[in-house]
């Protein structure tokens, strides 16, 4: 049982990562990484969501009628999303500002969707919950990678704090600005995958 | 006035392109875009469902959510603010659209259907029907404003869906190392086409 639940957890972060290999929830993921703080705090929104939505929808299997499953399933996800939005703007209001809509996009996060129907629908709760946990904590990894990567080059700082001296503060480095904008997220994101794949080649796609 | 919604409508398909700016409905932008033909037709499906539901989501704001709305029904409830519920509310209008734009297609225009149908479903849960809903309020569109600005980010999601799958059908015939075949190489080529369309930024009608 131990190495089972080890498994359902950690899977996701690397071996059957959502972003990288299933192509889940791309969106916020590119949208919100634009810095350290914004993806911190939508990674833990996320994970809660997930988590939370893993284990409702699992309490529950037995009682969803099969034909409308997949709008109670939107329902359980869209309360969550509302209380996360509400106690987002309660304790961190300027972040939150920042991430503008892609809280409540959350929603339509396919990842979540996905680990509900997939995962949720046939196995007991404390097991969904930890598959919710490790899909989130799989998402949360790649975002933080990216978000990391595209504030130290695109503004030279990390989590606001000055990490690269600046050419215009008397230093040697000059913000790329592209990283801030969206193109920057592809080519993390696309490069990101590639070096995944090169360490583990049993991921790549057929020609 | 013209220019007005001209300029939404621009602004909507070009310069603030949904897939490519704002990084909406990357799921089904990355895993339909292999053929041409689909693409197509899910883009297709995307522009219908939202100039439907955009206007159909600014009226419930408007006539039933937004601080004060429900002043119309009984003075008493002048003071109510349902706000918190737009993301519950926004979701199930889109969900019962779609619903019902499928019933009608299939009953009226069976060929349509025929041609849409498979994609309508999954457009129920794509972010970019919820993600221009929740921008419209956000940048505090008048009716006919957020009707013009959901025909135009579908129409602008179309274009790019449709160039990324006229890319991707050619690129079939090349030699790709073999991290980056298929997801890898997309992300990069949708980086490239967004620094295209950054060149429209700052366009002004």
């Amino acid at each position: 049982m131990a190495s089972e639940t080890r498994r359902v957890l950690m899977d996701p972060l690397i071996h059957n990562n959502p972003i990288a290999l299933q192509v889940l929830g791309i969106c916020s993921a590119l949208a919100v990484t634009t810095g350290m703080q914004t993806s911190v705090v939508m990674s833990a929104a996320v994970v809660a969501v997930i988590a939370l939505s893993n284990l409702s929808v699992s309490l529950l299997r037995n009682m969803i009628p099969t034909n409308i499953r997949i709008i109670v399933q939107l329902t359980i996800i869209a309360s969550l999303v509302i209380v996360t939005d509400q106690i987002l703007k309660a304790y961190v209001y300027e972040i939150s500002k920042q991430l503008s809509v892609f809280v409540g996009l959350i929603i339509t996060n396919c990842i979540i969707m996905g680990r509900a129907e997939a995962f949720a629908m046939q196995n007991p709760p404390l097991k969904s919950l930890i598959d919710g946990i490790g899909n989130g904590m799989g998402y949360a990894a790649i975002l933080l990678v990216v978000g990391a990567a595209r504030e130290v080059f695109g503004a030279g700082t990390f989590w606001g704090i000055p990490v690269l001296p600046l050419a215009s503060e008397g230093g040697w480095f000059t913000p790329n600005g592209l990283m801030s904008l969206s193109p920057g997220a592809f080519f993390v994101i696309g490069f990101l995958i590639w070096i995944l794949r090169t360490f583990r080649p049993e991921q790549n796609e057929a020609e | 006035m013209l220019e007005d919604y001209l300029n939404i409508a621009v602004k909507a398909i070009f310069v603030e392109n949904m897939a490519l700016t704002f990084f909406l409905g990357m799921c089904s932008f990355l895993a339909v875009s292999k053929r041409v033909s689909t693409a197509i037709g899910l883009g297709l499906a995307v522009v219908f469902v939202l100039t439907v539901t955009v206007p159909l989501n600014h009226a419930i704001n408007d006539y039933l959510l937004r601080p004060g709305a429900l002043g119309w029904a009984h003075a008493s409830l002048t003071g109510q603010d349902l706000s918190f519920l737009r993301f519950l509310t926004f979701i199930g209008t889109i969900a019962a659209t779609v619903q019902i734009v499928e019933m009608a297609l299939d009953r009226f225009f069976p060929t349509l259907h025929a041609a849409l149908g498979v994609f309508l479903p999954l457009i129920a849960v794509n972010c970019a029907i919820l993600g221009a809903s929740l921008l419209m309020v956000e940048r505090g569109l008048t009716l006919p404003e957020a009707a013009v600005f959901g025909f135009g980010s579908g129409v602008g999601w179309l274009l790019a869906i449709a160039a990324l799958a006229g890319i991707r059908e050619r690129l079939r015939y090349h030699h790709i190392p073999a991290g980056l075949r298929g997801l890898g190489i997309t992300f990069l080529l949708t980086g490239l086409m967004a620094i295209g369309f950054l060149a429209f930024g700052g366009i002004q009608l």
